[in-house]
């Protein structure tokens, strides 16, 4: 009796040592910077956001004006139309280029390993480093692209790409394809390697052709890494800024202000700070928004494995 | 006659798989020439003499003798190349030095004790991810003014570390469930406890993850500019990302062109050598995130 009694005993003063606030301790320090710096900057944007909010001076409650002004906001929403379409175009050329990419260094061969290193290197540089590389390269007189083509005598003087909506339009997303692709490739590169060999062999036999084989075995297979690969493409399309300011400083007549460089424009450039506010919730919300639907695709991708 | 046709037909197929390998590697050749050369012309150009620098980069390597002109301009630009580097380097090295010490903390809790709301709090953490920092930069902004950290290098260590957080402490969580408890049994009977058990006989079992944590916690600080451009006000200040601004801006309407490849080139080496030298554990860091 006394022997199953301390044996009840043992495990409950484990737990007892294990439980309480000493793990909240340990946790402590990384709790307080996310409140700080995350948690109450959240809902401090909510509350500037229902005010008039000027650098200098009183602010002013003005309840969901700031809302309001956004929907008759011919910038703002001009500038939502442009995200939109940087996104869907950076998204497909990224994807057309990772997705060959990615097939490419799928088989372990002889040197395949260094492609992967060499695909991968402009990922780890900064965004606006890459920018800052490719204004020089893109620039009409200093630069290497115009001048190159003009040498090789494709066309009849350097191309000035950063002068027109469309060149600069392009030599952007050249510059974000050449970025991102190598990450894009790596995540879609996992899901290709996690599809068993067993099951393409057999398709094979079946007499399925390639295309074939890509089309109704590794695309279904892969359903739930193309999903991840999207939204992080998606999400990062969206929050674009450091290629926007360096490169063209919001473009040629100011065609190519992204959401995020518009509310930085309000906040830090015109100073109204409670309608930069209402514009990051409005962004905020559109984020969120998008990681629901990615919970959504990942589960619906695996109810069908 | 009867050995001479199988031997042929293996010579055709040598022939025929040398011709597949050498249209791969042309292919596999081509696809790195792309990736490579904006950084091999830019390096090779930022050598170029002075008088160079304006001119397209054909031949981008120097034709009239190595120079250093370009980094010597880079240096008259804000407070001096050292300064800002030196400025990068801070910031960066305190952002991985609070990271994996914050990180490891909390990874330890959430792997080893039970208290209340502990799941909640992960959650909330984690959650942190989805929100982006872009939206939420005014009231970061007028929070550090208020502690009296609006233009420091600190204040932006401190936002730097808590974009870190997410991915960290996830990281070492997960690095902790991994060590098991019988090991840590062992060690309290020896004696140790708290923070001695922690760094005496876990930290050198979780180094694996600390690493993975470190190089993303520095390349992200390493590079990240619209924070740095909001953050800090005063020249002396700036991150190499928020001088280069200055240099892209350029003086009475010229861009230095020659700064502009040194500086692309200060940026970039480090971050290049830091992957290289741990490309192991970078890679482990984005499969984690990829399976999460």
């Amino acid at each position: 009796m006394t022997g199953t009694g301390s044996k009840a005993l043992l495990p409950q003063r484990k737990r007892r040592r294990r439980s309480g606030w000493r793990g909240l301790v340990y946790i402590a320090p990384a709790m307080a910077l996310v409140i700080l710096f995350f948690i109450m900057p959240v809902i401090f944007t909510g509350w500037m956001s229902l005010h008039n909010w000027p650098l200098m001076g009183g602010t002013r409650w003005i309840g969901l004006k700031n809302y309001v002004r956004m929907f008759h906001d011919a910038r703002f929403l001009s500038a939502l139309q442009f995200t939109a379409y940087y996104t869907v175009i950076a998204t497909v050329a990224i994807f057309a280029v990772a997705f060959p990419l990615a097939i490419f260094v799928e088989k372990q061969r002889r040197f395949v390993s260094a492609y992967r290193t060499i695909i991968f290197l402009p990922v780890v540089v900064g965004l606006a480093t890459a920018s800052l590389l490719w204004v020089w390269l893109a620039n009409v007189d200093s630069g290497f692209i115009g001048p190159a083509l003009k040498a090789l005598g494709l066309a009849d003087k350097s191309p000035n790409l950063l002068a027109t909506f469309d060149g600069a339009f392009l030599t952007i997303v050249i510059m974000v394809v050449w970025k991102i692709a190598g990450f894009t490739m790596i995540i879609l590169l996992t899901g290709l390697q996690a599809i068993p060999s067993e099951l393409t062999e057999a398709a094979r036999i079946d007499g399925a052709g390639r295309w074939q084989r890509f089309r109704h075995l590794t695309l279904p297979l892969m359903r739930k890494t193309i999903a991840l690969a999207l939204i992080i493409s998606v999400t990062g399309s969206i929050l674009a800024f450091d290629q926007f300011y360096i490169m063209t400083s919001g473009g040629p007549q100011n065609r190519m202000i992204s959401v995020v460089y518009y509310i930085f424009n309000q906040s830090f450039v015109s100073f109204n700070l409670g309608y930069g506010a209402a514009l990051s919730i409005a962004l905020l919300a559109i984020l969120v928004a998008i990681s629901i639907v990615q919970l959504w695709l990942l589960r619906a991708g695996e109810e069908r494995p | 006659m009867n050995t001479a046709k199988p031997s042929l037909s293996k010579q055709r197929r040598a022939r025929k798989t040398f011709r597949a390998d050498s249209a791969y590697h042309a292919t596999g050749i081509a696809i790195c020439l792309f990736f490579l050369a904006p950084f091999v012309i830019t390096f090779l150009a930022s050598f170029r003499h002075g008088t160079e620098a304006r001119l397209p980069p054909l031949p981008p390597w120097p034709t009239s003798g190595i120079s250093i002109d370009s980094y010597l301009s880079l240096d008259t630009f804000g407070a001096g190349i050292w300064q800002h580097t030196i400025n990068s380097l801070l910031v960066s090295i305190a952002t991985v030095v609070l990271t994996v010490a914050v990180s490891l903390l909390a990874g330890y809790g959430f792997s080893r004790y039970r208290f209340p709301l502990k799941n909640v709090l992960f959650v909330l953490i984690i959650a942190t991810l989805m929100i982006p920092f872009q939206s939420i930069l005014t009231p970061l902004f007028i929070i550090l003014a208020k502690l009296g950290l609006n233009n420091s290098l600190l204040g932006l260590t401190l936002v730097y570390v808590t974009l870190q957080l997410p991915f960290s402490v996830f990281m070492m969580r997960n690095a902790f469930d991994a060590v098991p408890k019988e090991i840590e049994e062992a060690a309290r009977i020896d004696g140790a406890r708290d923070l001695k058990l922690l760094v005496r006989v876990l930290l050198p079992l979780v180094l694996p993850g600390v690493a993975t944590v470190a190089i993303f916690a520095f390349l992200n600080a390493w590079n990240e500019f619209l924070a740095a451009l909001i953050l800090l006000s005063s020249n002396e200040k700036y991150t190499l990302p928020v001088l280069m601004m200055a240099v892209r801006a350029g003086r009475l309407g010229a861009v230095n062109w020659g700064a502009v490849q040194a500086g692309v080139a200060v940026m970039t080496i480090p971050c290049l050598i830091v992957f290289l030298l741990l490309q192991r554990y970078y890679m482990r860091g984005l499969m984690a995130g990829a399976v999460k």
